[in-house]
Parts: C-alpha cells; sequence; structure tokens
C-alpha cells in the first residue's frame, strides 16, 4: 500500500492529491533536492545513500545523459563531453563567458546564447541545467512516491533578471513546476528559522567548492532584502585543495616535481587530506613510493591563511556597501561544505564578533530551506504561516530623451509589484515611441544594462507633451520583468515580456552597484546637465517651427535678428559647456527676447479663430 | 479496541514531534473519499479533543475520534521503506479491499 506522511492538523489531502513539493539547490559543483515529510525538512538521497548530485553531466551519442557521479568519471576520459560548473554560464552571453578562461568548446552560432558543443549536439546552459534539474526530479518523485506539484529552486542573490529567466527556463525543460526561485542566502536563513524573528540584519557566508559569496540581509515585517552582495567567483574549497598540492610538490626532488603521474596522484590526496584534517591533528601524505611527508594541522591553516584574508576583505567590503558595522549583524549563517574548515569557522566568527549557525549541515542547508519555502506555497501549512517575500536586486527603468534612465522601480522594492508611470511625445507629430527597458542604478542609459526593447507605434499625430503614455512595470514573484506601455487618450498599446539579452556577470552587477555609490554625484551633475541639453534642443525646435510658419509676417528684420541670436547663442552654448547653468541661462535668454514674438504669435492665432465667425458662435 | 504501533513507527513519530517542537501526538483517522470508498489519514496532534480515544504505547500518544476508530479497530500503524520511498502503512484487519494504489480501502 501506499506509505504516508504525517500531515499538520487538518491538512491531510485526499489520495492522490499529495502536495508534494522540494527545494532545490542547483549548486555550481553540486546540487541537491530536499522535500519536508512528515512535518521535517530532509534532502532525499539515491540509491547509495548519496545526497549530493556532482553537477557534471556527461553526453554520449545514442544514450540518456548521464548525470551526477555516475558522470564524474567521464571528466578525466572524455573531457569534451562532460560538462561540469554549467551555473557560471547559465543566463550568459557568449562575449560574457569568452572573457573567462573557459575549457568548453563553444559552437558558433547566430544567436547570443552560448551552445556547446557535445556529443549530443549544440547544447546551451538551459539545456545541460535542466539535465541535472531532471535527475533530481526523478530521484524525488522515486523518493516521495508521487508527481511533485512544484519546486522552489535558488539561485544567488546577484543573479540578474537573465540569469534567473535561464534558470526557469531549465526548470520547465525539466518538466517541473517552479513555484518561485529563491535567493541562496535567503534560503539558508529560512533553515535556520530565522524568517521567524521580528527583524534584523543576517550574514550569510558561504564558501562552497568553487565560490564564495557573502550575503548581508535585513529582515524586516517578513521580507527578506538583500542589502549587499560580495565575494570571488574563483575562491573555495577547490582553492585550499591546490594549496596543499602546491605545498606537497614542492617537498617532492625536483626531479619528480614534473612528473604528471606523481602531480595527479598528490591533487587525489589533497582534498582528503583537508578533510581529515577537520578531525585530525596531522595526516600522512604519500608522495611517491619512498617519500611520505606529515601534514599538520597548523601547517595547512597557513597555507589558506591568504584564502581566508581574501573572503575577509569581501566581507568588510559588503558590510560598507550595506552601511553596516559588525556588531550591527544579528546572525551569521554559514553554508557551503568547506565552512566545515575549523579556521573557517575561526576567522568567520572572530570577524563578526558571534556565535555562528552551523548546526545544519553547510552543504544541505541552502535546499532544505527552499523545501521548508516549497511546503509553504504548495499549501501544506494551516493559512496563518507568513509567506515569505523578496526583493529585487537592481533597479528597473526606461530611456528618456537625452539618454537618460528615468527609474520605474527601484532596486530592494519587494516583489511581485507592479509601477507605472506617464511618459509623453517630444516632437509634434510624433506618432511612435521606443521604449527601452534598463536595468542598474546609474543615470545614464550608457552606463546601464539593456534588457529589451519594443516600439509603440500607432501613436495619434499630437503637439509634442499632448499625448499621454503609461508605462508599466510588473515583476512576478521570481523577479521576471513584463512591460506595457500605453496611450491613454486611444488605448493603443504594446507590451514585452523581458527575453534577457543573457549577458551580465555577477562581478559585473557588484561593479554596476559600487559604480552607482561612487558616481552619484557626477551622475547627478550629468544628469542635469543631459536635461539641460533636451530642453535647449526642444526650445530650439520649437522656435524653429514657429519661425518658419511666421517669423517674416510678425516680426521686423531687427527683432529677427536678436532672436536668431540669442537662438545660435544656445546653441553654441548647448554644444561647448559641460555646465547645466550655462544652458539654462542661455534658455532665458532666449525666452527673454522671444516673449515679445510669442504674445504676438498667441493674439495672431486668436485673431485667426475669430476672424469671419460671429459674436454669438464664439460664446459657448 | 485497540491500535498499536510497531517499535520503528513510534520511533519515528517521536523523532518528527520533537523535531515539530510542538504537539501531544499522532492521530489516526479515515476520510470518506478515494477511489474505494476510505482513505487513511495520519496528523500532528496538538490537543485530545473531547470524546477522543487515546492509546499510549511505546511513549507515543495515539488519537483517535470515536467514529474512525469503528474501521481502525486493531490496526497497527508501521513505518516502511519501499525502495527510495519511506512512510507510514496502516495493517488494518478490517479492510476487505484496497484500490491499486492502496491509498483508500473498503471495509
Amino acid at each position: 500500500m501506499a506509505l504516508l506522511q504525517i500531515s499538520e492538523p487538518g491538512m491531510s489531502t485526499a489520495p492522490h492529491q499529495h502536495k508534494l513539493a522540494v527545494g532545490i539547490d542547483l549548486g555550481t559543483t553540486n546540487s541537491l533536492v530536499a522535500s519536508v515529510r512528515s512535518g521535517v525538512a530532509e534532502t532525499l538521497a539515491d540509491e547509495q545513500a548519496r545526497t549530493l548530485l556532482p553537477s557534471v553531466v556527461h553526453y554520449a551519442p545514442d544514450q540518456a545523459p548521464l548525470v551526477g557521479a555516475d558522470a564524474v568519471p567521464y571528466q578525466a576520459t572524455d573531457p569534451d563531453n562532460t560538462i561540469s560548473s554549467i551555473k557560471r554560464v547559465l543566463g550568459r552571453a557568449l562575449t560574457d563567458i569568452q572573457a573567462q578562461d573557459h575549457w568548453y568548446q563553444f559552437a558558433p552560432n547566430n544567436d547570443s546564447v552560448p551552445r556547446i558543443k557535445t556529443a549530443k549536439g549544440a547544447l546551451s546552459a538551459v539545456e545541460i541545467s535542466a539535465d541535472i534539474l531532471s535527475a533530481l526530479k526523478t530521484r524525488a518523485e522515486q523518493t516521495l512516491g508521487d508527481q511533485l506539484t512544484g519546486a522552489v529552486i535558488t539561485v544567488p542573490a546577484y543573479f540578474d533578471d537573465a540569469q534567473r529567466q535561464a534558470t526557469k527556463d531549465a526548470a520547465k525543460l525539466a518538466g517541473l513546476n517552479v513555484f518561485r526561485l529563491l535567493n541562496e542566502p535567503t534560503a539558508a536563513a529560512i533553515a535556520y528559522g530565522l524568517d521567524q524573528a521580528a527583524e534584523g540584519v543576517i550574514a550569510v557566508f558561504d564558501l562552497g567548492g568553487g565560490t564564495f559569496d557573502i550575503s548581508i540581509l535585513r529582515l524586516r515585517k517578513g521580507v527578506f532584502e538583500v542589502l549587499a552582495t560580495g565575494g570571488d567567483s574563483a575562491l573555495g574549497g577547490d582553492d585550499f585543495d591546490a594549496a596543499i598540492s602546491h605545498w606537497a610538490v614542492q617537498q617532492l626532488p625536483p626531479a619528480l616535481q614534473s612528473d604528471r603521474a606523481t602531480l595527479r596522484q598528490i591533487s587525489l590526496q589533497a582534498r582528503q587530506a583537508k578533510e581529515q584534517l577537520t578531525q585530525q591533528p596531522a595526516v600522512d601524505l604519500k608522495l611517491s613510493q619512498e617519500l611520505t611527508v606529515e601534514l599538520t594541522l597548523a601547517t595547512f591553516e597557513q597555507l589558506i591563511e591568504p584564502l581566508l584574508k581574501k573572503t575577509l576583505i569581501a566581507c568588510r567590503r559588503a558590510l560598507r556597501d550595506a552601511d553596516m558595522r559588525q556588531q550591527d549583524i544579528a546572525e551569521v549563517v554559514m553554508v557551503g561544505g568547506s565552512t566545515r574548515v575549523p579556521r573557517v569557522r575561526e576567522v568567520v566568527a572572530e570577524f563578526f564578533q558571534k556565535p555562528l549557525h552551523t548546526e545544519i549541515d553547510p552543504d544541505r542547508v541552502v535546499a532544505i530551506g527552499a523545501a521548508i519555502q516549497a511546503d509553504v506555497l504548495a499549501g501544506n501549512k494551516p493559512g496563518d504561516e507568513m509567506l515569505l517575500l523578496d526583493v529585487i536586486p537592481l533597479s528597473l527603468g526606461i530611456e528618456t530623451m537625452g539618454g537618460l534612465v528615468e527609474k520605474i522601480i527601484h532596486r530592494n522594492t519587494t516583489i511581485p509589484v507592479a509601477r507605472a508611470q506617464e511618459f509623453t511625445t517630444y516632437k509634434d507629430g510624433q506618432t511612435a515611441m521606443r521604449v527601452h527597458v534598463l536595468q542598474g542604478e546609474r543615470e545614464l542609459v550608457s552606463d546601464c544594462r539593456s534588457l529589451a526593447t519594443f516600439d509603440l507605434t500607432g501613436l495619434p499625430p499630437l503637439v509634442a507633451g499632448a499625448a499621454r503614455i503609461k508605462v508599466t512595470f510588473q515583476i512576478d514573484a521570481d523577479g521576471l520583468l513584463n512591460v506595457s506601455a500605453e496611450e491613454l487618450n486611444t488605448g493603443v498599446s504594446a507590451k514585452i515580456e523581458v527575453q534577457p539579452s543573457y549577458g551580465l556577470s555577477d562581478s559585473a552587477i557588484e561593479a554596476m552597484l559600487q559604480a552607482s555609490m561612487q558616481h552619484a554625484e557626477q551622475d547627478m551633475l550629468q544628469r542635469s546637465l543631459r536635461e539641460e541639453q533636451v530642453e535647449a534642443d526642444r526650445v530650439v525646435e520649437a522656435l524653429d517651427s514657429a519661425l518658419a510658419k511666421d517669423g517674416q509676417q510678425l516680426l521686423s528684420a531687427a527683432e529677427l535678428s536678436v532672436i536668431t541670436q540669442a537662438r545660435d547663442a544656445l546653441i553654441t552654448i548647448r554644444q561647448s559647456t559641460d555646465q547645466a547653468q550655462h544652458i539654462q541661462d542661455a534658455i532665458k535668454q532666449l525666452e527673454q527676447v522671444s516673449e515679445e514674438y510669442v504674445a504676438r504669435r498667441m493674439n495672431q492665432s486668436v485673431r485667426s479663430m475669430v476672424q469671419g465667425r460671429k459674436l454669438e458662435e464664439l460664446q459657448d | 479496541m485497540s491500535i498499536s504501533l510497531t517499535e520503528s513507527a513510534a520511533d519515528r513519530v517521536r523523532n518528527f514531534l520533537a523535531q515539530r517542537g510542538k504537539g501531544v501526538g499522532v492521530r489516526l483517522g479515515v476520510k470518506t473519499t478515494g477511489c474505494s470508498g476510505m482513505a487513511y489519514t495520519i496528523e500532528f496532534a496538538d490537543q485530545v479533543d473531547d470524546g477522543d480515544e487515546v492509546f499510549e504505547q511505546r511513549g507515543v500518544k495515539v488519537i483517535i475520534n470515536p467514529k474512525s476508530l469503528v474501521y481502525l479497530d486493531g490496526t497497527e500503524l508501521d513505518f516502511a521503506k519501499e525502495g527510495l520511498n519511506e512512510g507510514f502503512k496502516f495493517n488494518n484487519p478490517n479492510e476487505k479491499d484496497r484500490c491499486g494504489c492502496g491509498e483508500s480501502f473498503t471495509v
């Protein structure tokens, strides 16, 4: 018969309607799946009781892809068809990746999505990630005994729209219903039940196999806000192993130092040595038939000290970005297998001057938090359980005249959210408008990231400024964006679901955030300069079109020349100065000398309206 | 009238209750639903209601509403593993027939 789990009081489901939900930690090195059963969140193991699924996929012709531990041996024998660390590529453009030193063969293609050449054809990162998710889904369905209702998948806090969309696409491809994406540090905080507290600032220190992330979160009224993220996308436990290997090689006689078999042998032992040193004060490394050396804990700690320093520098920077001091941090959560190294815990505890949360297995804590969230979202908890909210990492806005960005949704706004703002046309008779969607904190388009563009056409030809175009930004619970634009007089509308151009690295996001802080003042100056330039262009354009119509009739040659001089002066200043004030003065000057002309035009147009009509016709 | 638990079922229930941090025991029941007419339910119990029958065994309180007890009398609650899947199982002598999936039954 079917095997049952204990439900919360009153939450029993009908047969075949179990609301099975899982949390998935899709990691760079390892992935996990977890679920809440009988009220307890636990990671799900395979037949051999392994919970970690190495994020490695091997492709062979005419065979289903091999995922996880089964694929790992092929890394040595068939490296071209064995893909690891695909998360580093997910949601990125080819141009971003080529900057990194990657060893995959990318297939040439027309679109901007990079494809990796394998025995199964050219595969995108989304497809490869889907194979990993698919393996986890199968494991979960076998373990839970039925089909899944949905999943919560975790992503790094710094993942941008493109990377989140790619993660969601991969899940869809794997046949998973994504309840939502959840930031990894937030998931870790949930696993420790920190979301039950009223408020507080939480630091999440995540040192994995190949990546290091530090996140500063603030919990306020049940909402986790990402105050700052930082880290190093090329720092992790693998570097600890490398440090050991490097040290061991130096103990070898020079003749052996470049012997490949010996070197491989040493690097295999390095990882084991690191793991054993969490339990014992020294280990023996067998470097060759004749030579065995002892690696003491003290030496090991010395070897990794420079790496630990790097993590603390990132912590300090993240604190500064978050505008927090060590003593403001209420809780510190440790995530990632490398935080098992006792020295790592020591330095982090010392840095934050706090006891650390290390009770939950640091490899599993993110998946467990995701599972708890998935359980709530599937509706297995009584109604009073609060739903966790998240925030967007970077501001979103549109381009306005002069290459400026008008922010519509600011960063750290809780999602889901919808915001609208009205815009208008810039030129007389303008019948179309291009909506350019941007992400970033800076004031100029060139400093932000372009997400999408679309055109709103069929606007009624009106004078500049008369059209009313409402632009609406809508972000769903996963942080994905829909933009629509509507002309309110006519109802003409257009919209776009942001199909991101896949290309912004995590370091680029950090750089964007930092740049916005460093350049805040300069940006404001530049913004007001641009605004005045746009205004100058508008004034000149309006004047020119008026002069062309009736300048000759309404103005004497002398008057015309005064106005033209002021107009030319404005154009010269607009081109040459970098001071907004100068342009503003020139505009004022031009407005002053043309005041009389504007008045005459008004009279003229009133007269032309009235001419030839009877008084009573005008009275209503 | 009696309900019993196997040692492994009692172990699990104690463990789950401890991790949950609250609750007086586990409530077993029968729902009229499913392809064979009735289905078992198992829930955490935060309280014992008036009229509930309580069977205490191996340090675990099993709480049952009298209406359900009619169908469950003599049942042994077990905890079993089948492949990767694991969970609770009702060994009910009153059961005459089950649907193929085993999630619902008739008496």
